[in-house]
């Protein structure tokens, strides 16, 4: 057979539409990502508070800054984006919810309550 | 390390276009991939400017229409016309299915089509299925059986029983769930897809066969099975309407089951 060792590789993610179950599948994996950087916004904010009265407000005006608002936000909103997915896949583990249109009603239904959630705790904190 | 952009040797130039003839009324541009292995070329998208009136209702007709009368040299499979053989399947319009029974109508504007994603390409939309088909045989596609069949008759099963085998025997291996994965994509070395996971669940779930642990046993690797992340890409592409994330779903549950 002539050529095969250099044969292309099809097209994938270039071309393959984007579906609602991998869009909500990768944004998983990525709020996962953002909640490990943002851990070290923690952890930023309590070696600030070790450090002294001086440096534990130097932190707070960055974080309550509004850039650092946004920053904050966004991570809530990862969080609970994550949360409520995770519990969706806790639902797939146990067996439940594989037909389609369960898969787009709990799909909906997570990316609702990730804002439904950051919205609610911005309010009461 | 999952690479996702396309080597060097496999970004898509622009060829050329094959306009309608004069007179065409209702004109739809279908955007084929080509690659032809002799030209030591990179692969191109032709475009065939096609007169719907003159056209029958499918893909897999169009696909026909230039291979006959506007272009003999474009390389597809396809078999029965009827979404029972799979050999037609490719991504069309975004996402993979059978071309034989996808309807033109279906889609507005420009058709884009292009052989199953990440795959080795032979020509054209003929992918090579070589590493498909032998990650099937992995999984022993056969009844095991360890106590005799009785002398006069075959291994019998109950309606019930045999209930269990609906929405898993009617896949026809078109191969269309396994390369609309994205862990499929970056990881077909080790995992073995949707489509080969379901054909091993039938098996699983089969109450005449006798090499269930052993199955198992196979699929207990954090590649061959638990790569699935249940991101539902095949289930969503099924041209039959099956259901693999499912299927690989109740192995995981039969896995935690027998510990």
């Amino acid at each position: 057979m002539k050529n095969t060792q250099n044969r292309p590789m099809s097209p994938h993610l270039q071309i393959y539409k984007p579906q609602i179950t991998s869009v909500l599948s990768i944004l998983h994996r990525g709020t996962g990502i953002v909640l490990a950087v943002g851990t070290l916004l923690v952890t930023y904010w309590l070696s600030a508070l070790a450090g002294g009265v001086e440096t534990f407000n130097a932190a707070n005006a960055i974080l309550g800054s509004f850039l650092g608002k946004v920053v904050l936000f966004g991570w809530t909103w990862a969080l609970f984006y994550h949360l409520s997915n995770g519990i969706r896949h806790l639902m797939w583990d146990t067996g439940f919810g594989f037909d389609l249109p369960t898969v787009y009603l709990s799909g909906k239904i997570v990316v609702g309550a990730s804002f439904v959630l950051t919205v609610l705790l911005w309010i009461v904190a | 390390m999952a690479e996702f952009k396309l080597p060097a040797n496999s970004v898509i130039k622009e060829g050329k276009t094959w306009p309608a003839p004069a007179g065409a009324t209702r004109v739809k541009n279908f955007r084929i991939y080509r690659y032809d292995p002799d030209s030591g070329q990179n692969p191109r998208w032709d475009t065939y400017q096609i007169d719907l009136d003159k056209c029958g209702p499918m893909v897999l007709d169009a696909l026909l229409k230039i291979k006959n009368e506007i272009d003999p040299s474009l390389t597809f499979r396809r078999s029965c016309r009827e979404g029972i053989c799979g050999s037609c399947s490719m991504n069309i319009g975004g996402t993979n299915t059978l071309a034989c029974i996808k309807a033109i109508g279906a889609f507005d504007g420009d058709l884009q089509i292009s052989p199953l994603p990440h795959m080795s390409v032979v020509k054209d939309l003929v992918p090579d299925l070589t590493h498909f088909y032998a990650q099937y045989a992995s999984i022993k596609p056969w009844m095991q059986t360890r106590t005799p069949a009785p002398p006069d008759r075959e291994h019998l099963q109950s309606p019930e029983d045999r209930k269990k085998l609906d929405g898993l025997y009617e896949c026809i291996l078109c191969a269309s769930c396994s390369t609309s994965c994205p862990s499929y994509w970056w990881n077909s070395d080790r995992y073995l897809g949707p489509a080969v996971l379901l054909q091993a669940y039938r098996w699983v779930v089969d109450s005449r066969d006798e090499a269930t642990g052993e199955r198992l046993d196979n699929l207990e690797d954090p590649f061959r099975l638990y790569r699935c992340h249940t991101i539902m890409n095949c289930t969503n592409t099924c041209p039959k309407g099956l259901n693999p994330a499912k299927a690989i779903g109740e192995l995981k549950k039969k896995m935690i089951e027998r510990r």
